[in-house]
């Protein structure tokens, strides 16, 4: 079948190409221009395409696939960055790599897939999609280490239908390396890309200044009574659950984020609350009609924690209070499958 | 030309670079086994210059030049950068708002002329910004890479001689294709590329008008190669390659390749298809097609998994397609990013309308589903053409 596979120029997307040609299937190749990496990079006059985007077409050349680069920069800026630094400025902690998957790659380049007459669209995402009886089903990968479902629960079940993902049976790195060694290609070696793709020097916070110069403004930082315990370089800096950089605050852990009056509130290790409330909910079930057990993840690294989920109210209660970042993911798991999640409010 | 194969691709990117002439290709095997540098005073680098000067002569024939005003060079973005160095380095400089990024780049400070919604510059703008600054370098394409519209070279010329401008044509698209004398008409200098008129890559020239060569200052000086204006051993081989392709480029070839252009714009309409530009005069090669509703990259690739290749906008070195400059000078920005451009080669076959419309038809019943349903009256999106 024609296929369309997303290629980063990362040597997982890449396999990714090389399995599905090797398998049969007409491939097309398929790199999205996110952002100007010159620009990025901070060099003026360089080429607006990184170094990615070339590795990306040498391994559509060496395969002998069909290759080509989408400006999709003027989407990403809007749904990505621009919702970056909104979610900073007010007080979140954005996952962009959920805005990506959900608009770039689930959205705009599965709709070019369909439009180009493909039957499916290929990641290199380290997810499972299995059939089930009542269509595609979302599962975490084969490599616990490596497990993407967490970023991919907004994709919605008609993405899914179309979405291939080979690298969720994988059972680790190692083996995807040496699947890109035996095709030949020369990015078997590439290191892994790290953190988010677009502040390569590696300080968001000087991104989300730069876009809304108010969340990198010096505030308070307050106990729960309001106490003033010392003061802070710009809420954009701040995560709720975070410990540090908090001077003469220290040992305590944020709270909450106040944005209108940029304040931070700090309290105590060890407080949180058992009530979530998610926002833009998504689901890979049919929602059930009347409370759940299952379990949730707040956060892209950590062990699934028990809970109870109600679906009509997007109230996640769960067994042990914890502290939930505004605008991460609270993504629902029975065992190994994805049911839905929500951005936590 | 007959029909082709159903199998074979179908070359319709014309303007990004025409299929060798055999001419050329004939001229360009046989002068690489010329030995010499024709710089060398020894028999070797005689024989070397003769082919080069009798190129030369050829080509400065054919734009009204006399041999020793043109000056061989990489090709036409070295051309128009040698332009604008030697003559706008002292002087305001205009180009118009659809110049290639050849110039654009050239010139990044310019007064940019604009021009309407079919393409063509504003001559009364034109007049009072020249008026405003006298002595001014003023840079237009003859011919549109995008739309194929046609500069009305004559009246700026007036204008630039009325007000003691200097005029440099970007000739490219042009060259091969129309004839006009653009030094007879009052340019100062005319850029022209050999692969664009089935010529090989790599070479180009500027001709200049009869007195303006003297001191012209070099963009590359090296070993004061072209009588100093611009350094580095000519690339004889190519040069006599495109000095057999502009024999063989032959405008008369033009009613067969509007014949051809008329139809696929004709078939174009009838699936919704906005014709760019068509208000304008054009090139007999190129037309610009909007279909509301696709985009233009998945027009692009649509095509090329069919074999039909055509472009859109100016891809730059990632292969990325940026959004037209062009268009969204000529004010149409909704469609800036739903236009391909057609353009046919000198050896397009006779089916290529029948062929590039049976696919084009398969995008536009896409592009209609869509944007659920569509009108195929240009008003509809462009107010400002009717």
């Amino acid at each position: 079948m024609r296929i369309v596979v997303a290629m980063s120029g990362g040597v997982d997307s890449s396999v990714v190409a090389g399995l599905m040609h090797a398998a049969g299937h007409e491939v097309i190749g398929v790199t999205l221009q996110l952002y100007d990496h010159g620009a990025a990079a901070g060099r003026k006059g360089a080429c607006c395409a990184g170094q990615d985007i070339h590795d990306a077409r040498n391994v559509a050349d060496r395969l002998g696939i069909a290759h080509y680069v989408i400006d999709a920069e003027a989407a990403f800026r809007k749904a990505v960055i621009a919702d970056f630094t909104e979610s900073y400025a007010t007080g979140k902690t954005p996952v962009p790599c959920v805005r990506c998957n959900q608009h770039l790659k689930f959205g705009d380049l599965l709709g070019l897939a369909r439009d180009l007459g493909a039957e499916a669209l290929a990641t290199g995402h380290y997810v499972r999609r299995e059939q089930g009886r009542d269509g595609a089903e979302l599962h975490r990968a084969a490599d616990a280490a490596r497990d993407q479902s967490w970023f991919l629960f907004a994709t919605t079940r008609d993405q899914l239908e179309f979405a291939r993902f080979p690298l969720g049976t994988m059972p680790d790195k190692v083996e995807v390396r040496a699947h890109a060694a035996s095709m030949g290609l020369q990015v078997a070696d590439k290191p892994d890309s790290q953190d988010i793709c677009f502040v390569p020097s590696g300080s968001y916070a000087d991104i989300v200044t730069k876009l809304r110069p108010d969340a990198g403004l010096p505030g308070d930082i307050v106990d729960q009574d309001g106490t003033v315990l010392g003061s802070h370089q710009g809420i954009a800096r701040y995560t709720v659950g975070q410990g540090k950089r908090l001077g003469a605050a220290s040992g305590r852990v944020v709270t909450e984020i106040d944005a209108g009056r940029r304040r931070l509130v700090v309290g105590p290790r060890g407080t949180g609350s058992r009530q979530v409330r998610l926002a833009e909910p998504n689901w890979l079930i049919e929602p059930p009609g009347t409370p759940f057990r299952a379990t949730v993840k707040l956060r892209a690294r950590e062990t699934p924690q028990d809970a109870e989920i109600d679906a009509a109210t997007g109230i996640v209660t769960l067994d042990t209070a914890a502290l939930a970042a505004p605008g991460q993911a609270c993504v629902i798991y029975d065992g190994t499958r994805v049911l839905g999640g929500g951005f936590i409010v | 030309m007959s029909a082709s194969n159903e199998a074979d691709p179908l070359y319709l990117d014309a303007n990004a670079t025409e299929p060798l002439r055999p001419a050329a290709r004939a001229a360009l095997i046989g002068a690489l086994d010329i030995l010499g540098n024709p710089a060398s005073i020894h028999a070797e680098g005689r024989t070397a210059r003769r082919g080069l000067e009798s190129a030369r002569t050829i080509i400065a024939a054919r734009f009204g030049a006399r041999p020793q005003d043109v000056v061989f060079c990489s090709g036409a973005t070295e051309a128009n950068a040698m332009a604008i160095h030697a003559f706008g380095a002292t002087r305001p400089i205009v180009i118009g708002a659809t110049e290639h990024d050849a110039v654009r780049a050239a010139a990044p400070a310019a007064a940019i002329m604009p021009v309407d919604a079919a393409g063509l510059a504003d001559l009364a703008w034109l007049e009072a910004e020249l008026t405003a600054r006298p002595g001014a370098l003023v840079c237009v394409m003859a011919a549109n890479n995008e739309t194929g519209v046609l500069s009305p070279i004559a009246p700026i010329a007036a204008l630039c001689a009325a007000h003691g401008a200097l005029l440099h044509v970007d000739a490219v698209q042009a060259a091969g294709r129309i004839s006009i004398d653009y030094l007879a008409l009052g340019a100062t200098s005319v850029a022209i590329s050999a692969h664009k008129l089935g010529g090989p890559k790599g070479v180009g020239a500027l001709i200049l008008a009869p007195g303006v060569a003297a001191g012209l200052p070099a963009l590359i000086a090296g070993g004061g190669q072209e009588k100093g204006r611009r350094g580095g051993t000519p690339a004889l081989p190519a040069i006599a390659g495109f000095a057999a392709a502009i024999t063989a480029a032959d405008p008369a070839e033009g009613p067969r390749q509007t014949r051809l252009r008329d139809a696929i714009e004709a078939g174009a309409r009838e699936y919704g298809a906005i014709v760019i530009g068509a208000g304008a005069p054009r090139l007999p090669n190129t037309t610009c097609l909007a279909l509301p509703g696709l985009t233009a990259e998945t027009q692009v690739i649509a095509l090329d998994l069919e074999r039909i290749s055509v472009s859109a906008g100016s891809a730059c070195s990632s292969g990325k397609v940026a959004r037209s400059h062009v268009l969204t000078a000529m004010g149409l920005h909704d469609l800036a990013g739903c236009a391909i451009r057609v353009s046919l080669p000198w050896n397009a076959p006779e089916d290529a309308p029948a062929r590039f419309l049976a696919a084009y038809r398969r995008l536009a019943a896409r592009a209609l589903r869509k944007r659920g349903g569509f009108s195929n009256s240009p008003e509809a999106y462009i107010p400002s053409l009717v």
